[in-house]
């Protein structure tokens, strides 16, 4: 068996308020692909950012170790000279270049200034004939798919001499097909001696590609295993992936008794929505769901599972193209083709990206709570900026904002304060089903709980509650049902008392060969 | 996060101390209030610097009634410009066409009174109604058909140079009836006793002081009502203080001439209007809102389109009227008109706080930031310096006052 091509020692980072890797350690041989897998959020992306510079020696702890050396990059480039390139997840190409120039954008064939192109199109067209593309080299970039702009990235890699490639969730934006294909290619260079890091968690890819499979949980390594072996079944990895305690602290819920005849609060059904430029891409694919007054209703899926853009189409058609799918209020038919409209029947979407859609970073705690419902605090369209200050100050008191005034711009804030603003600010416009995406990411544990308690107090007051959330013991500690969603579709559904972490993600990490 | 913010927390306690040790929490108040708005408390300070610096420089002239009566007439219509451009910009948007605009609404108020005797009032209601549609046309196409602002308003400052050329045939067309002229450079009427001052104006100033001085009172019983925090006493004393002092100066300067020009009064109408609306009007929160941060305020339900489209319609109107008074000023249409308007507008709103990037900005702002380049344009007449050398300091002064804003903002790191 080869040798250890890379070492990753002890490696150690955080980023102000968090620790996003504490000592992760692993190891890959010289000639195999090695899948990396774990939950969003476990790490996988700041590990590969550590080794490939984008994170630079000096702002993590520990030790890397390239073909027997010690490596301190300080930034891509030092790490591409040694050979390693990561291909990250949104790929990095300039559209309106051609596939060539492409290629070698910042590595350009030129003497002094001035390109050669007869030596740039031969050299283009003997790597793209190495990854399987057929394309001209003079081709732009823009009029080609997603899959053979990814295999553009992977001729830029082969140009810069690549000895270890590592490719970030290389298939999620990718069809059946194209996905075969490139997983293929990840084998064919594995057989011209080119060792690969995929990240991934469709396990299903792992069992066809990886040698061998570390799983991060919690900024940890826990364990690497065998691919070949037979006793490394999926259930095995996903064991892996999950077995994080129960023993996050959760307010005592009762479980919502489903009232039986009286109509779901919202019931979203055969939901079909298009990627909004992909047009042949399903992102949400007949998806049926409901929830009940007093009910809290997780989601649970790994990333690209289409969660989010389920939850962003229903609310006003944010997200992607309509293609079907009807929403029922209360048993009513209702339209909710317009944030507008969406508000006004009662729904709250509570969007995962609070400082790129929740909130107005340069405005006042105050203004950011009372938009969506300025109506609530004027007359005649003119605010009565009083009212208004003190339903800010009232929220400030129940959500426990940390700040001195209402008049703090929320840009100041840290990460759960910033999300109580939003909370407040869709709790204000006071609707009867709130759809609450990723509400506890990238906060501490002590608002998490507060957050959780504010979640559970609206259910008892009777709303009706989705919980989208990545985070399995979070979905098990409050949701009364669970739904779980992997590629666009719902790929299961379990009351409180029958869902574990496992059977969870046995239905999260369903790739749709495997239902076949 | 949560322990400094701890540490901070006994912070709101001090005002109830600020009684015993009045001098000194005085002043720390003060400062700290200037600090929380820095723009504005800074090029105000900058304005009361430049008003400070010509007056010593032209041994007081730059203060004389005659002098500060002009001063408002000659930049009357920036800063009417201003106003509607400071909407613009908060909204994360340009307009460029507004001098041309001026200048076309202008010449279509020469061909309907000169050349068609319609009368003065029925002209100006036409020429607001013609800059409206003009502003709507231009809002169509970047709020629904998403063309950006900045290359609709270039074709815009490009049609409509030319359309004015065509009204007028090239030449220039005047004189306008009385009524027009009046809106222009006209004063306000006086009756009553013969005194050292002009009668009208100076009732006008108390009259503007009494109001200011129940708002503020009304203000703070309000903010009592709803057991929310208020200024301490002193400071709000002293808010009174410098707020009647101000008018009051400004009234008695223009009441020893020949009183406040109706153009202020038309101005004074539109800076406390439009600082209401955008303080205090869902329509202004929707614009603060879309600036600063397009995609959240589309999913808080705010209809970005809509408000767009009515923020260069307004545009428009305000160009229109800009457009009448220059017009009425010159008492002459000319095709060379409010030339560069839409670049000293576009200044004034940076000068006077706002963002290339949108979402933040004020009306007052607008003023101060349109004031400040009047006076260095009136100061440097007075001073005679060319307008060559005019232009480079004004450029200068741009170039400072969004230089120490940004200065001020990676200071405090935000």
């Amino acid at each position: 068996m080869a040798g250890p091509v890379l070492e990753m020692r002890s490696i150690v980072k955080t980023f102000p308020g968090v620790k996003a890797l504490s000592d992760v350690t692993l190891t890959v041989r010289q000639g195999e692909v090695h899948a990396i897998c774990g939950e969003n959020g476990a790490g996988k992306s700041t590990l590969m950012k550590v080794l490939s510079g984008v994170h630079p020696h000096g702002s993590y702890d520990g030790e890397i170790l390239f073909e027997g050396e010690v490596c301190r990059f300080r930034d891509i480039r030092a790490s591409e000279q040694h050979g390693i390139v990561i291909i990250h997840q949104e790929l990095a190409l300039v559209p309106y270049l051609s596939i060539a120039e492409n290629i070698f954008l910042g590595n350009e064939h030129a003497t002094r200034g001035f390109i050669n192109w007869n030596e740039t199109l031969r050299h283009a067209s003997e790597l793209l004939r190495r990854v399987g593309l057929d394309d001209h080299p003079e081709t732009r970039v823009a009029d080609i798919g997603v899959g053979k702009q990814q295999l553009v990235e992977i001729a830029k890699a082969l140009s810069k001499k690549v000895k270890l490639l590592i490719l970030d969730e290389p298939t999620a934006a990718l069809n059946d097909e194209d996905s075969g294909k490139l997983l293929d290619l990840i084998l064919e260079l594995k057989n011209q001696g080119i060792t690969s890091i995929i990240i991934s968690h469709k396990l299903n890819e792992i069992r066809r590609v990886a040698d061998s499979v570390t799983i991060l949980r919690d900024g940890q390594s826990i364990e690497t295993l065998d691919v070949k072996a037979a006793e490394t079944t999926e259930d095995r990895i996903i064991s892996g992936m999950v077995g994080r305690d129960l023993d996050n602290r959760f307010p005592d819920r009762t479980p919502h008794e489903a009232e039986v005849g009286a109509a779901p609060a919202l019931e979203v059904r055969n939901w079909t929505v298009h990627h909004p430029i992909d047009r042949e891409r399903k992102v949400v694919d007949d998806v049926s769901l409901h929830v009940r007054r007093g009910e809290i209703v997780g989601i649970a899926g790994l990333m690209g599972a289409g969660r989010t853009e389920l939850a962003m189409s229903v609310f006003g058609r944010t997200y992607g193209r309509y293609a079907g799918g009807t929403v029922l209020k209360d048993g009513k038919e209702i339209r909710t083709k317009s944030v507008a409209e969406a508000v006004q029947n009662g729904i709250a979407y509570v969007t995962e990206d609070r400082k790129h859609y929740g909130l107005n970073l340069i405005d006042t705690i105050n203004r950011n709570i009372s938009l969506t419902a300025l109506k609530k605090v004027a007359k005649r369209g003119v605010v009565d900026e009083h009212e208004e200050r003190q339903v800010a100050e009232g929220f400030r008191k129940s959500m426990n904002i940390k700040a001195p005034t209402v008049f703090e711009p929320v840009g100041k804030l840290s990460g759960g304060n910033q999300q109580k603003v939003v909370l407040s600010k869709w709790i204000f416009a006071g609707p009867d089903v709130l759809i609450l995406d990723e509400p506890t990411r990238g906060i501490d544990v002590g608002a998490k709980y507060e957050i959780y308690t504010v979640i559970d107090q609206l259910a008892a007051q009777g709303k009706a509650v989705v919980f989208i959330s990545s985070e399995l013991p979070e979905l098990l500690g409050m949701c009364d049902r669970i739904y779980t969603m992997a590629a666009g579709r719902l790929t299961g559904e379990f009351p409180r008392a029958e869902a574990t972490q496992e059977s969870l993600m046995r239905q999260m990490t369903k790739d749709k060969e495997v239902t076949r | 996060m949560s322990t400094d913010v701890t540490a901070k927390s006994p912070a709101p306690a001090p005002p109830g101390k600020s009684g015993s040790a009045a001098g000194g929490g005085l002043l720390q108040l003060i400062l700290d209030g200037m600090r929380r708005n820095m723009r504005q408390y800074g090029m105000l300070i900058a304005l009361g610097l430049i008003v400070a610096f010509f007056a010593v420089a032209t041994d007081g002239d730059l203060l004389l009634p005659r002098n500060v009566s002009n001063l408002v007439l000659q930049n009357s219509y920036v800063l009417i410009l201003a106003i509607g451009m400071m909407l613009v910009i908060i909204a994360g948007h340009i307009d460029l066409s507004v001098g041309s605009l001026t200048a076309f609404v202008g010449a279509f108020a020469a061909v309907l009174t000169v050349q068609h005797d319609v009368s003065w009032p029925v002209a100006v209601v036409l020429c607001l109604i013609a800059g409206a549609v003009a502003g709507a046309v231009q809002g169509f196409f970047i709020a629904y058909l998403g063309i950006p602002s900045f290359i609709v308003t270039l074709a815009g400052m490009l049609i409509f140079r030319g359309l004015t050329e065509i009204l007028l045939e090239g030449q220039t067309l005047g004189p306008f009836p009385d009524g027009l002229q009046k809106m222009g450079n006209g004063f306000l009427p006086e009756v009553g006793p013969e005194t050292n001052y002009h009668n009208i104006t100076l009732l006008l100033g108390f009259a503007l002081i009494a109001f200011a001085v129940i708002q503020e009172f009304r203000d703070r019983k309000r903010q009592q009502e709803f057991s929310l925090e208020v200024l301490p006493k002193n400071i709000f004393v002293l808010k009174l203080v410098v707020i009647v002092a101000a008018i009051l100066a400004l009234t008695l300067l223009l009441a020893s001439y020949k009183g406040a020009p109706i153009i202020l009064l038309v101005l004074g109408v539109l800076v406390v209007g439009y600082g209401y609306v955008m303080r205090n009007s869902v329509f202004g929160r929707h614009i603060y809102a879309i600036g600063g941060n397009l995609p959240a305020a589309k999913l808080s339900g705010v209809k970005d389109k809509k408000v767009t489209f009515y923020i260069f319609l307004n545009m428009g109107a305000l160009a229109a009227l800009a457009g009448l008074a220059i017009a009425a000023r010159l008492n002459a249409a000319s095709p060379k008109a409010g030339l560069n308007y839409e670049l000293e507008a576009i200044a004034s709103a940076f000068i006077g706080g706002a963002s290339m990037s949108g979402g933040v900005g004020t009306v007052l702002g607008a003023i101060i930031g349109g004031l400040v380049l009047g006076v260095l344009n009136n100061g440097m007449n007075l001073l005679s310096v060319g307008t060559d050398w005019q232009q480079v300091i004004k450029g200068l002064a741009l170039l400072a006052a969004v230089g120490f804003d940004v200065w001020n903002k990676r200071k405090s790191g935000s």
